[in-house]
């Protein structure tokens, strides 16, 4: 049983000098056998683990990572979380995330830092305009917070903006979901792992998958670094390296890896508390609680798994950044890396059964599964557990690559990418 | 970033070119007989490799012509450049 983390429990191991807290998850060698095993240690696969234990009464299972939790994606995203998407399929897959988001910590006992500092979309163009209005009243229609702004209402929200209109991409409005905001990556990561290990699940680190045994199209198991370990229920979640392990079992995926890159500054005091993204220039921008500008960047347009990216791509982002906030012209950046995202041809993902049985594929987040975390991982723990697409996530399978069923979402969305 | 060695225009930034996308897919012979599976295979499935792979790219701000580049896509080493019609290299 795992102590709880409370104000009594800070001021007790405040008196041992911080050195006797209790660990928050184990590091168990693999069992001989599980009823089934999620492949990747992300927040997604963290969190399909929990809920696996938690809803679905599935405790003897296991989460293996190559690396360590919360190392790819997880901790390489800019932590935005909004669900104001276009299409009834996506608002229902993304909303579904955010509702679990307001509660998440209270769950978990874990502080994940749930913020609703909201999330601001600028319009840029008169079909930017057109395109924001008609998702604003999508996303009314479908029960999620979101109003338009005029530029006005766009400076008093976020004083910072050059709204001036002589500007080469002027600001003629935008869109605010209040609910939208942060979190903090990492403690999703470690919240999910911490709740999952209470109830029984192995987290499994630095254990690379090899294989995956099949005897015609039913699953036998996994062969990994640490060993072959059978099992009749396999979960992937390795997001950029989705198509790699979809390889090991004979299958071909609708994706595309490339390089994402964010950036963050020297940290400052409070300068701007919300999110701005602005798709038509490609810049966005938020705050952590550490003073540190978070800009994200966009993809490069080649297939790469090197988790670098493009100076131009930084270099671009910047440009409007500075644009649109001619006061961080003097900032210094501090650091700036890439992460590998799996981008589907519709830019929606991918919860699904598979041709074979027991296999299970949660991939093709692209450039924004984050927000997504809790709902995605609840929801192919349905999946997983009841060998059924829950409802939720019906639309989301492999085979609308084959009806034409696709929920595209790219630029529909108010994605930056 | 890295450079890239243009076959019709010698060695360019990264910042000139547009990549393509896989190479070697083949646009099917009789596009009415496709099956569902088969246009899905065709217009979504990508290998999607992680090692070498072989991809078509454009020299969009330079000559405009199209090539194909064989690249490692797990640290973007370049391995060979070669035009659009002629055969993959096999080594």
């Amino acid at each position: 049983m795992k102590n709880k983390y409370s104000i009594f429990s800070l001021f007790k191991n405040a008196l041992s000098y911080h050195e006797n807290w209790q660990r928050a998850w184990k590091d168990p060698a693999p069992k001989k056998e599980y009823d089934a095993v999620i492949v990747g240690g992300g927040g997604h696969g963290l969190a399909t683990a929990y809920y696996l234990a938690k809803k679905h009464n599935m405790q003897n299972i296991a989460v293996v990572e190559k690396g360590w939790i919360g190392g790819g994606n997880t901790g390489r995203n800019t932590t935005i979380i909004r669900s104001n998407y276009l299409w009834d399929a996506s608002a229902g897959l993304y909303d579904h995330a955010l509702k679990i988001w307001e509660g998440l910590s209270q769950e978990l006992n874990y502080n994940v830092m749930f913020s609703q500092r909201g999330v601001m979309n600028l319009a840029h163009n008169l079909q930017d305009v057109r395109d924001l209005k008609r998702r604003t009243h999508a996303n009314r229609l479908n029960g999620i917070d979101a109003v338009y702004l005029n530029t006005e209402e766009v400076k008093k929200f976020c004083p910072i903006i050059n709204t001036s209109q002589d500007i080469r991409y002027p600001v003629l409005g935008g869109t605010l979901q209040r609910r939208a905001g942060t979190a903090r990556h990492d403690a999703v990561a470690w919240g999910y792992a911490r709740g999952a290990d209470e109830m029984g699940v192995d987290i499994i680190q630095n254990c690379e998958v090899k294989g995956i045994k099949r005897s015609g199209d039913t699953i036998e198991g996994i062969e990994t670094t640490k060993g072959f370990i059978k099992t009749k229920k396999i979960g992937v979640v390795a997001a950029g390296h989705s198509s790699v392990v979809a390889n090991m079992a004979g299958l071909k995926l609708p994706l595309e890896s490339k390089p994402l890159q964010a950036l963050v500054s020297e940290p400052v005091k409070p300068i701007i508390d919300t999110v701005v993204m602005s798709n038509a220039v490609h810049a966005y921008v938020s705050q952590s609680d550490k003073g540190e500008l978070v800009i994200g960047a966009g993809t490069d347009d080649y297939v790469s798994y090197s988790q670098k990216g493009s100076h131009q791509i930084v270099e671009g982002t910047l440009n409007a950044i500075l644009e649109l906030y001619p006061i961080f012209s003097r900032m210094r950046m501090l650091r700036q890396w890439g992460g590998i995202v799996d981008i589907c041809p519709d830019a929606s993902p991918i919860l699904s059964k598979t041709s074979i049985k027991g296999l299970y594929f949660n991939c093709g987040w692209g450039t924004g599964g984050f927000k997504a975390t809790p709902g995605s991982g609840d929801l192919f723990a349905h999946t997983i557990a009841n060998d059924e697409p829950h409802k939720l996530n019906a639309a989301f399978n492999l085979n609308r690559f084959v009806s034409g069923d696709l929920v595209d979402e790219h630029g529909a969305a108010a994605v930056a990418h | 970033m890295f450079l890239i060695n243009c076959p019709y225009c010698g060695e360019r930034d990264q910042q000139e070119f547009k990549a393509g996308g896989e190479a070697h897919i083949e646009r099917p012979k009789q596009p009415t007989e496709l099956s569902d599976d088969e246009w899905a295979e065709y217009l979504f499935m990508r290998k999607n490799i992680k090692g070498v792979q072989f991809e078509r790219w454009n020299h969009a701000h330079g000559c405009r012509k199209w090539f194909n580049m064989a690249r490692d896509t797990s640290n973007d080493e370049i391995k060979a450049i070669y035009k659009i019609g002629e055969k993959p290299p096999t080594q």
